[in-house]
């Protein structure tokens, strides 16, 4: 297992990997968002939690169908159905290896992003925070929609199709948690159904993605 | 009458099909037609919505059978993962596009009456919501049937598709809630509730849901029994080719 999400890790990180695409990916959205809707501060730190959730969630949407393709077309998804460690396990740790090369930077870059933006004082803890509680569970879906979409040939936009819906309430959640937390506001319910979100699709949704995963190899 | 497992044979399924298609489509068709025509020209119009209120006889049944369209994939959903009858998979998929124009009646009714009523053809009402959100779950759920060669494989993926959907569906419709409040009226047909909508507007009400009802029953029937001949035709065509 370790070693798997080492190899996993390897591949992101070296040349072609993807991994500063997401990171990249964020870092134009947030740029461009003051020129788009103006350098007004109020409204900026106003809507900069929401423009922060929706860059790193779209950043995620960006490297999802890298899960599982290229394992695909090598044919080392083959040999991993096939290796003592059972399909949900090697599903688990690609959706932890997605969630260390996108999730894991954007949560730690978002503080950053939010200075431009100007968030309120109080908001960046916040903010930290429900990236990092949310960003597991968009990996874990995303990891779910490339497992259904593996055996089609260009089926990006199906897969961005097939996850938008389920990644609603991870969005509306992480959202107002890091908004509420912002404008100082309570923070305990957003977070408690964030945390219950996230704990519930590591839990259940690898069994469904292993499922999948397998109707496409036979 | 036997198990209601015998239905799942095809060819069984298209012979009851054949017999029951006619009667229900012409209930679905005297339904709809009484139904639609008492509520749009025998109610009187309400005294604030004027005679906007008519547009509730499409637009409450279109809404009903958004949702039960769903869920009844659902059930074929599970019938499919667990017993393996093909029936059931091709009635799943020929209930697809029903729900999903369905959803569209009953998100463009309610458009055009919030127009006037509400000053606007669209706010981010949690109802408003989740009915786009259960538009899009229709949307992928028939791309991807579209998308895959292999029935089989399609069928599985669409069946998983359908139930995980479901589960976030739930998930979606309180998470839009806690969201934003409501601009939409509650529920006011319920039997137990002291305050519903008069009897003069909830009769042709409940004659347009039967004719709904009806209706989505004929298309499903119809569209599956197309489908099993399709692929009929199919397996057909292949053999005559290998000669």
């Amino acid at each position: 297992m370790i070693s798997l999400l080492i190899r996993d890790l390897k591949l992101a990180f070296r040349a072609g990997g993807g991994f500063g695409l997401g990171l990249a990916f964020f870092l134009i959205v947030t740029v461009l968002v003051p020129f788009g809707v103006g350098p007004n501060s109020v409204l900026l730190s106003k809507i900069a939690p929401g423009i922060l959730w929706l860059g790193a969630l779209l950043a995620c949407l960006l490297s999802l169908d890298r899960i599982l393709a290229l394992d695909w077309e090598d044919g080392s998804l083959d040999l991993l159905a096939t290796s003592p460690l059972p399909l949900e396990g090697v599903v688990t740790i690609k959706s932890l290896a997605h969630w260390l090369t996108t999730g894991l930077p954007l949560t730690l870059a978002a503080p950053l992003f939010g200075l431009l933006l100007s968030l309120p004082e109080g908001g960046y803890l916040w903010l930290v925070l429900s990236l990092m509680v949310g960003t597991p569970a968009l990996s874990v879906i995303g990891t779910f929609g490339a497992a259904l979409t593996v055996g089609i040939k260009r089926g990006g936009l199906l897969l961005s199709l097939l996850v938008l819906p389920l990644y609603v309430p991870t969005l509306i959640f992480g959202a107002e948690l890091a908004r509420r937390g912002a404008e100082g506001l309570a923070t305990t319910t957003p977070l408690l159904m964030l945390a219950g979100i996230t704990f519930g699709v590591i839990a259940l949704l690898p069994f469904a993605s292993a499922l999948v995963l397998r109707v496409n190899l036979r | 009458m036997g198990s209601i497992w015998e239905y799942a044979n095809p060819v069984k399924f298209s012979r009851t099909a054949g017999v029951v298609l006619p009667w229900v489509s012409v209930f679905a068709t005297v339904a709809l037609i009484v139904g639609l025509v008492w509520g749009f020209f025998f109610t009187p119009d309400d005294y604030r919505q004027g005679s906007t209120v008519k547009i509730i006889y499409l637009h409450v049944p279109a809404a009903l059978m958004a949702i039960n369209v769903w869920f009844m994939m659902l059930v074929t959903s599970l019938v499919w993962l667990v017993r393996r009858h093909h029936v059931s998979a091709l009635a799943a998929k020929g209930a697809a596009p029903v729900g999903i124009v369905m959803t569209l009646i009953a998100l463009v009714t309610g458009a055009i009456w919030g127009q006037p009523m509400w000053g606007t053809w669209w706010a981010w009402d949690p109802r408003l919501t989740s009915f786009l959100i259960l538009f899009l779950f229709y949307l992928g759920y028939m791309a991807l049937w579209e998308a895959i060669d292999n029935p089989d494989t399609a069928a599985d993926l669409t069946a998983v598709l359908c139930i995980v959907g479901s589960v976030f569906a739930v998930l979606s419709r309180y998470a839009v809630n806690f969201w934003n409040q409501g601009l939409h009226q509650g529920a006011s047909l319920s039997l137990d509730k002291e305050e519903n909508v008069a009897d003069v507007f909830s009769t042709p009400l409940y004659v347009c849901i039967a004719g709904f009802v009806l209706l989505f029953i004929a298309l499903v029937f119809l569209r599956t029994r197309t489908e099993i001949h399709k692929r009929r035709a199919k397996a057909l065509l292949a053999r005559e080719r290998l000669g």
